[in-house]
């Protein structure tokens, strides 16, 4: 096979999210693939939980988070104790940078030259693939969706599904350009295709990169939920497994993890159980004939340590990946995971990273949402998503002298035009007398009523003023 | 952490109606409806003369020091201890589920806390709490209906619309396909995302006029603007009313049939 895709940093302006909102929503490949695919993940969620009492298990899986954050420092030292117990290296990263440095110099002592990867959404928050191939170090992606990304040059759009945005078409055209397999529409052979080419590189990778979906501290052990089977290949294989993941990741105890699974794979995909539950207690022993000689954790902060400063921001670390906010969200389905510019796309990308990139790079994240709810409703470890939104919205603007904002980058879309309207609409509306006046007065002048009120009658009529306030009404009939 | 169980009142002798600006300025005759249907149940509907807005557009859009303003004006409408009932799932669900937090260590805490208490969605309000029966006096017809999501989830009165529908004995609810998909409306996400908002309430229109039904009821105005309106432009064989006109029309003395 060719060579992998070079990696391209991806330095996309998070700002320019409303062009990139045009073209996604003009572009009807997009709107249909998010579609489609959402449509079916939303059906498949509802009928995985349907003999589920879900409300008690979201409760549960909610409390199971929200423990582990509460105790997390203990929690990640108790981790780092029994991992090193069982035989794993555990390393601590402030920032993507030094996580990134952290791997490198394990591949450098190994003299590693390639590196294979499961699924791993960290991996994409320390752009690993493309610091590696900067440092001649090459990184191929295992994970079909992930796979497919890396050959088109581009970065997932769905945190579970990366290549949801590609239909098989648009795949097999890729895969055909890219690798030499036969154009087909044949998805068992698009499968099959790749496969087979990595099928090889696994055999002679040097070190297996992974994420870890939940780090038990307990037992020092890292659970890895996943479908293809290439998880547990990256973990096996090569001789040195790398695992990479957030400060957050951390539960208590073994038994956390299964109400925790149920809700993951029922909210994600609407499985029952995924094809592979890996858990990894450790790098190969004496008697044992397989698994690595090798195994690393990184646990990297990257700005969760100044989330957990806060009691309500807190809430964004209970995330356990699912991705249910993304498939049932009326804006990403529209616009689709590319248009936020981030690596976390969609409701949890919109409360997660302003904390990573800063309110001022993510301007417009916070305000990309209906606040229709239906994240909330559907997040199996009860985000109270669209609060954190308007809170994320009163930091951009400095919105609250009583609880002055603190989130990095805060005040960056106040504007002096914008707060003087609402300081305007605040004192009218604070003041019964001059609100009944003023809208008496409007209700009379309504044949001068603009018709056209920028963005909104773009695609709509103007709301028609009555003849008569209901004030009125109420005062003419009298109580 | 659970959403408190709703524990409705007994039937009061007398109610707060909160009207909403939107109401007061574009849609009086459904506050008028709302206020009929109430005191036909033999309420007293008491209607504070200084109401404005809740504050809800100022604090969704960040500007909680203007929304706290507003709002504070609201706390002192609501002496006696009546319940408050609002034509309204979103402000219903703003003063309900957001008062709490906005007046959190204010000295207007407890009171903020008690109206949120005695805050309900009316449509909610007159099923559950006054038992209202209805005898539809209208032609036979066919209707949608579009749940607003602040109605849905923050108020959790989804159930009601189409029960309160369902009571009309000549009228068939379609309902529509992707119920719980939001309008697109969002406030200032209208104007801020004036493209995803218009593709999200496009895709509502289609589904509403896909139900055949021609017309449709919501509970909020915020949604009826925003779909209604849509549905005018692009002159799409679709009219919608707020639910309280719907009611009243087919029930009301001399409105039978429409």
């Amino acid at each position: 096979m060719s060579q992998p895709a070079s990696q391209h940093p991806h330095k996309i302006d998070v700002k320019e999210f409303h062009p990139r909102a045009r073209a996604a929503i003009s572009d009807p490949k997009i709107r249909q693939n998010f579609r489609k695919a959402m449509d079916g993940l939303i059906t498949k969620r509802k009928d995985a939980f349907e003999s589920w009492d879900l409300e008690a298990l979201r409760e549960l899986g909610a409390n199971i988070r929200l423990r582990a954050l509460a105790n997390l420092p203990d929690l990640l030292e108790q981790l780092e104790a029994k991992l090193t117990e069982n035989g794993v290296k555990v390393h601590w990263a402030v920032d993507s940078d030094e996580a990134c440095k952290i791997v490198r110099n394990i591949c450098v002592a190994r003299n590693a030259k390639t590196v294979i990867k499961g699924k791993s959404m960290v991996s994409e928050e320390m752009e690993l693939n493309h610091y590696l191939e900067e440092h001649r170090i090459e990184a191929l992606e295992s994970d079909l969706g992930e796979y497919i990304v890396q050959l088109a040059d581009e970065t997932p759009s769905h945190i579970i599904m990366p290549a949801i945005h590609k239909n098989t078409g648009e795949i097999s055209e890729l895969m055909h350009e890219k690798t030499g397999t036969d154009l087909s529409n044949d998805v068992e052979y698009l499968t099959a295709s790749a496969r087979q080419q990595l099928r090889e590189k696994f055999m002679n990778a040097d070190v297996g990169v992974s994420g870890v979906n939940f780090a038990v501290a307990e037992t020092g052990t890292l659970c890895l939920v996943e479908n293809e089977g290439n998880g547990r290949m990256t973990t096996t294989v090569p001789p040195c497994h790398i695992a990479v993941t957030g400060i957050e990741k951390v539960v208590g105890n073994l038994e956390d993890v299964a109400p925790l699974l149920a809700l993951l794979t029922r909210s994600a995909t609407g499985q029952h159980i995924t094809t592979y539950f890996n858990m990894i207690s450790g790098p190969r022993k004496p008697q044992e004939l397989d698994g690595p000689e090798d195994v690393h954790l990184v646990l990297m902060d990257n700005g969760r340590s100044s989330i957990y400063q806060d009691d309500e921001l807190l809430d964004t670390l209970r995330c356990i990946r699912c991705g249910a906010c993304m498939n049932h969200c009326p804006v990403y389905t529209r616009v689709g995971g590319h248009t936020y510019g981030t690596t976390y796309p969609g409701p949890i990308g919109k409360i997660l990273m302003p904390h990573l990139i800063g309110l001022d790079e993510g301007r417009h994240l916070p305000t990309a949402s209906s606040l229709c709810g239906a994240c909330g409703e559907v997040c199996p470890v009860k985000i109270p998503i669209p609060d954190l939104l308007v809170r994320l919205r009163q930091e951009s603007v400095d919105g609250d002298k009583l609880n002055p904002a603190k989130v990095q980058g805060h005040g960056a879309k106040r504007s002096t035009l914008e707060a003087l309207i609402w300081k305007g609409w605040s004192w009218m509306h604070a003041r019964p007398g001059v609100y009944r006046l003023a809208t008496v007065i409007a209700a009379r002048l309504r044949k001068l009523q603009p018709t056209k009120l920028g963005g909104w009658t773009r695609y709509r009529t103007a709301p028609k003023l009555a003849a008569k306030t209901l004030h009125e009404c109420v005062k003419e009939r009298g109580q | 952490m659970a959403d408190p169980i709703k524990v409705y009142p007994p039937k009061p002798s007398h109610v707060y109606f909160y009207a909403t600006c939107l109401i007061d300025m574009f849609y009086p005759d459904a506050g008028m409806a709302g206020i009929q249907l109430l005191e036909r149940e033999g309420i007293k509907v008491i209607f504070p003369e200084d109401q404005t807005c809740c504050g809800q557009p100022a604090y969704t859009s960040g500007y909680h020091d203007e929304a706290r303003a507003v709002a504070k004006a609201q706390l002192d409408l609501f002496p006696e201890d009546w319940p408050i009932v609002v034509p309204s799932g979103s402000c219903g669900g703003m003063m309900r589920k957001h008062y709490p937090s906005l007046f959190k260590h204010t000295t207007q805490q407890a009171k903020a806390t008690d109206i949120a208490a005695r805050t309900w969605e009316l449509t909610d309000f007159l099923l559950n709490a006054c038992h209202i029966k209805l005898e539809d006096l209208g032609e036979p017809t066919t209707v949608a209906m579009h749940t607003s999501c602040s109605a849905r989830r923050e108020m959790g009165v989804a159930e009601v619309g189409p029960r309160l529908i369902g009571q009309l004995s000549n009228v068939s609810l379609i309902e529509q396909v992707r119920a719980e998909e939001c309008c697109g409306f969002g406030g200032t996400f209208a104007v801020r995302h004036p493209e995803i908002s218009g593709a999200m309430v496009s895709e509502k229109v289609d589904t509403l006029t896909d139900t055949g039904a021609g017309n449709f009821v919501t509970t909020d105005c915020g949604c009826l603007m925003n779909i209604a309106g849509y549905a005018e432009k692009n002159q799409k064989p679709l009219a919608g009313e707020h639910i309280l006109s719907f009611l009243w029309a087919r029930t009301g003395p001399g409105n039978g049939g429409k």
